[in-house]
């Protein structure tokens, strides 16, 4: 085997690899001082990775390590999107981080997070489903420690307990099902198993329980029940990275596995797809109704938004899967957006996140309330802005394979979504408040962050290139 | 660059604008600047558009340019004109003028106040502009979005209600809408989102038609008040502040009507004539039931957001009846009805930023106090009623005489209840005039107020003199737009 392949078509993981063990062996040196200018170089480096990695360098599809592992440019786009939003995290996540009882483990919330972000890399580029299931838990298990970072808060070691014990479950239900397709076919190979494929019952029951797996990470209706409490209790920054970058490389992962392994049985997952689909987007809406805590409330959105997601998923068109993967990077400018509001807030009001608190918020920070109030509409599908195009784009990919009930359905969901969205807005803008959150100056990185997301929720979708570039990429799924 | 792209491109520029303000005076300078800016464009566009149909240029939109954007989806920017929307885009400018002036003494958040008004009217004029459905689409929430912050701040009353009602019910339509463009687009094979391209494909299979025409219809009806949707009307009017009342009941009811009859009836037209008699049926109950309701209503601002209803009813009954007539009327009342509405709105919030209230039991003898501001609350109820000379009589006339050209029974019959609206809307008006303009002033508070300013002369004179322009001479106009609707309607027929 010619070893060079794997520098060619690996460089994503590797690099990133490179990138870890450093942070990590500057965390073992650089003392207090050197603490000081962590934030700083770890972003520069991730900036730097971002930068030599945004386009795929490879125009065509390769396999490594006799297909265990496939480099496909597609592939390449979106993990180039995961590191973007962990970027925009690191830059929200300062301000916590610098706080007394977290600065000491500044260095192992980045180590954590990197490991998570290789994890969903090799999951993405998977081609046996050992290497998935390896990616997956490595994108799993520190994630549990991330949710618990704050370990001498109650909440946070609740949520990250929660989070552990229902992801080991699912994992479970996940490898059970993988058993059962290795029993059924005689391979693990993705490119071998479709052959041995036909439908029978107990095929059908493991992509069932593979679903399940990946139900959990994308936190799909049934399988969302540890959202609320998880996403409540974790720093927000993890909330944040929670809810867009693991969503996203799960997306991916599922759309990828459906159209290459389960292709022989399309009309037993689209059926899937379908209950789901409308589970999520309705209980998400319907649950997020009545949240008075906002990320308790950004978790049920979230839930939804995962719905929406899945249109992309259920149609298995190439261009479903451009709308799928414009779509989670416009969602993921305006949640990091808003997530980045609600933590620039909460750091600096004392931790106020009850949506009473933001009554009034207009009137003291006038600049976070217009960014949240544009993150949430662009949430809700109002243009101009991006959530708008993604939202249009992704429900044309589903009508054109003849969803139309379903993406009727949608719509009519997308009217109740902007109901709650608008009450947020109500708060800031309309509610008044005798004791609203003080004025204050967000920390330098937070407001990069900020302005970061802001630009994309107006250019994503007025600047129709990064649509097409992505579409170019698409071809040959 | 298109002279058309410049109309959206203008209130954008307004915002930066504003944007940059520091003091209410840059703010109003760079309003007053913009908005005659826009009017006197709106008055070009009229003599080009003129002019190139007098040099014998005979296609159905002028003035077209387009470029791709989004090549996946086939969507283009693509803009035209025909002598529909030059029509409505005269009619929003001048609405965005008079408006600008409507709320020359607004004093909370002005800045922010004259943002969200300028992306109202960059909606607006994106709407009308665009040939694309796509484009059109987007334009269309760009205008209604803002009506959220611009009633739940700005407005009064039950403010917070009536704001998250109208918006609640309008994205529903748009929902309606938006899942009825996918189905024109993919039932049309696909190939293009541009409307005149789809008209002229004429493919969409009829079974399809028949799922789309309805949901379309319904999806702009919601905002053209046909009933049972009109519900968001009187409470949304009512709870907001002058300028964006104007410009709502005004321009943005229109963009019901423009779109039920661009996109349901031109490129649907099969289901069109075979599903119209249902909807025949709901907006002459909305023209009478309108009326009947403002008869009953005692706040100034209710009674002419059923009027509204009414008026607007006829709009969409005009169309449904399907002859050039009768679509010629339609547009003439949109135009009508959007200036007369406009004054209405001006002057009831120029009569209660004086008095505090807008409840007629508590108004009498204002003529003899402000006699400037009441005579011409005078002239607009008597648009509003049809006087000949003025705007609205056109208007219905045309409408009426067009509906009454069916000899079908059916057809007679709805345009004969549809006219008794004529007589209840003088009912309403004549003694809402007597009421609060006419007796002896009972409030001794009010023998203090005084008339009109000059900022409110300018915005109460500019409409006068254009109800009055369309009543006195109304064949420029009148003539313009049916030479446009006559290829849409004999498309629809054949």
């Amino acid at each position: 085997m010619d070893y060079s392949a794997i520098f060619t078509y690996m460089y994503t993981e590797i690099a990133l690899i490179g990138v870890t063990v450093a942070a990590l062996l500057y965390d073992l040196i650089a003392g207090r001082r050197g603490r000081k200018y962590f934030h700083g170089i770890m972003c520069g480096v991730l900036l730097l990775f971002i930068g030599a990695t945004v386009f795929p360098y490879h125009k065509e599809t390769a396999e490594i390590f006799g297909g265990m592992y496939i480099y496909s440019p597609i592939s390449g786009v979106v993990k180039s999107l995961l590191a973007i939003g962990t970027l925009l995290v690191f830059l929200q996540a300062d301000k916590w981080l610098g706080q007394k009882d977290t600065e000491i483990k500044r260095g192992e919330f980045y180590v954590l997070t990197l490991s998570t972000l290789i994890g969903m890399d090799f999951m993405i580029s998977a081609g046996h489903f050992m290497m998935f299931f390896i990616g997956l838990e490595l994108a799993s298990v520190p994630m549990a420690c991330l949710v618990a970072f704050d370990k001498y808060k109650h909440n946070s070691a609740e949520a990250g307990a929660k989070f552990i014990l229902s992801a080991l479950f699912a994992s479970g239900l996940m490898l059970y099902g993988i058993s059962f397709l290795y029993g059924t076919t005689g391979t693990l190979y993705f490119d071998d198993m479709t052959a041995g494929i036909d439908g029978s019952a107990l095929q059908i029951l493991s992509l069932v329980f593979f679903f399940t797996g990946l139900g959990f990470k994308l936190s799909l209706v049934p399988f969302h029940l540890w959202t609320a409490d998880t996403y409540e209790g974790a720093p927000t920054a993890v909330t944040s990275y929670l809810s867009v970058v693991s969503k996203a490389a799960a997306a991916f992962a599922l759309m990828v596995i459906l159209i290459k392994v389960f292709a022989p049985v399309v009309e037993y997952w689209q059926a899937l797809l379908y209950i789901v689909i409308i589970l999520s987007i309705t209980i998400g809406n319907l649950f997020a109704l009545r949240q008075k805590n906002l990320k308790r409330f950004m978790a049920f959105s979230s839930i939804s938004q995962a719905g929406y997601i899945m249109l992309g998923v259920i149609s298995g068109t190439p261009y479903g899967m451009t709308t799928l993967i414009f779509y989670v990077l416009v969602y993921m400018a305006a949640n990091l957006a808003a997530f980045g509001v609600i933590n620039t807030v909460e750091q600096n009001s004392g931790g106020k996140v009850g949506m009473d608190d933001y009554n009034g918020l207009y009137k003291t920070n006038p600049k976070l309330a217009v960014i949240m109030t544009l993150a949430l509409f662009s949430l809700a599908g109002i243009p101009p802005f991006a959530g708008f195009f993604s939202k249009f784009f992704i429900f044309a990919a589903a009508f054109e394979q003849g969803f139309h009930v379903l993406v009727f359905i949608a719509l009519i969901n997308t009217v109740i979504s902007l109901y709650y969205y608008l009450l947020i807005v109500k708060a800031m803008f309309i509610n008044r408040n005798d004791a609203p959150v003080a004025t204050f100056r967000s920390d330098g990185s937070t407001r990069i962050s900020l302005l970061l997301c802001l630009a994309g929720i107006i250019i994503l979708g007025l600047a129709s290139c990064i649509f097409d570039g992505i579409n170019l990429y698409t071809f040959g799924i | 660059m298109n002279i058309l792209s410049l109309f959206p491109a203008i209130p954008l520029l307004m915002m930066l604008g504003l944007w940059i303000s520091r003091s209410r005076k840059q703010i109003l300078a760079v309003m007053v600047s913009g908005a005659s800016l826009l009017l006197g464009l709106a008055i070009a566009l009229v003599c080009i558009y003129l002019g190139m149909r007098a040099d014998g240029q005979t296609a159905e939109m002028l003035l077209t340019d387009s470029f791709t954007w989004y090549r996946p989806l086939n969507i283009e920017y693509a803009v035209g004109v025909d002598g529909i929307s030059v029509a409505m885009i005269l009619l929003s400018a001048i609405i965005v003028f008079t408006g600008t002036f409507a709320s020359w003494k607004m004093d909370t958040g002005v800045k922010e106040f004259f943002i969200w008004f300028c992306l109202l009217s960059v909606g607006v004029f994106g709407f009308f502009i665009s040939v694309d459905l796509f484009t059109m689409f987007m334009f269309y929430e760009v205008a209604l979005i803002p009506m959220y912050l611009l009633i739940g701040v700005w407005g009064t009353g039950r403010k917070e209600y009536s704001a998250m009602k109208l918006t609640l019910m309008l994205m529903g339509g748009s929902a309606l809408i938006l899942i009825g463009i996918l189905g024109i687009y993919f039932g049309a094979g696909a190939t293009t989102m541009n409307i005149n391209e789809i008209a002229a494909l004429h493919n969409i299979p009829e079974n399809m038609q028949r799922v789309w025409f309805p949901i379309v219809f319904i999806g702009f009806g919601v905002l053209g008040a046909l009933f049972p949707f009109h519900t968001w009307s009187p409470d949304g009017h009512a709870s907001a502040p002058t300028a964006v009342s104007m410009l709502h009941a005004g321009v943005l009811m229109k963009l019901g009507g423009y779109g039920c009859f661009r996109i349901a009836m031109y490129l649907l037209p099969d289901a069109a004539q075979e599903l119209s008699w249902i909807f025949i049926i709901l907006t002459t109950v909305s023209v009478v039931y309108g009326a009947f309701s403002a008869c009953v209503q005692t706040d100034l601002k209710y009674i002419n957001a059923y009027s509204s209803v009414s008026h607007c009813g006829l709009v969409l009954f005009a169309i449904l009846m399907m002859n050039t007539t009768a679509a010629t009327g339609a547009v003439l009342q949109m135009l009508s009805h959007g200036l007369m509405t406009a004054l209405f709105f001006a002057l009831i919030g120029m009569i209660y930023g004086r008095t505090h209230t807008r409840d007629i039991r508590e108004l009498s003898g204002l003529m003899k106090i402000m006699p400037f501001l009441s005579v011409c609350y005078v002239i607009a109820g008597l648009a509003n009623l049809g006087l000949p000379g003025l705007s609205g009589f056109v208007a219905e006339m045309t409408i009426f005489n067009g509906a009454f050209m069916d000899n079908d029974v059916f057809h007679r019959v709805v345009t004969i209840i549809a006219c008794t609206s004529i007589v209840i809307t003088a009912v309403y008006i004549l003694r809402l005039i007597g009421k609060i303009l006419y007796g002896t002033c009972t409030n001794p508070e009010h023998l203090k107020l005084t008339d009109a300013t000059w900022d409110e002369k300018v915005a109460v004179i500019v409409l006068i003199v254009a109800i009055a322009g369309l009543g006195l001479f109304p064949l420029w106009m009148s003539d313009m737009i049916s030479e446009s609707v006559l290829p849409v309607i004999s498309h629809i027929l054949n």
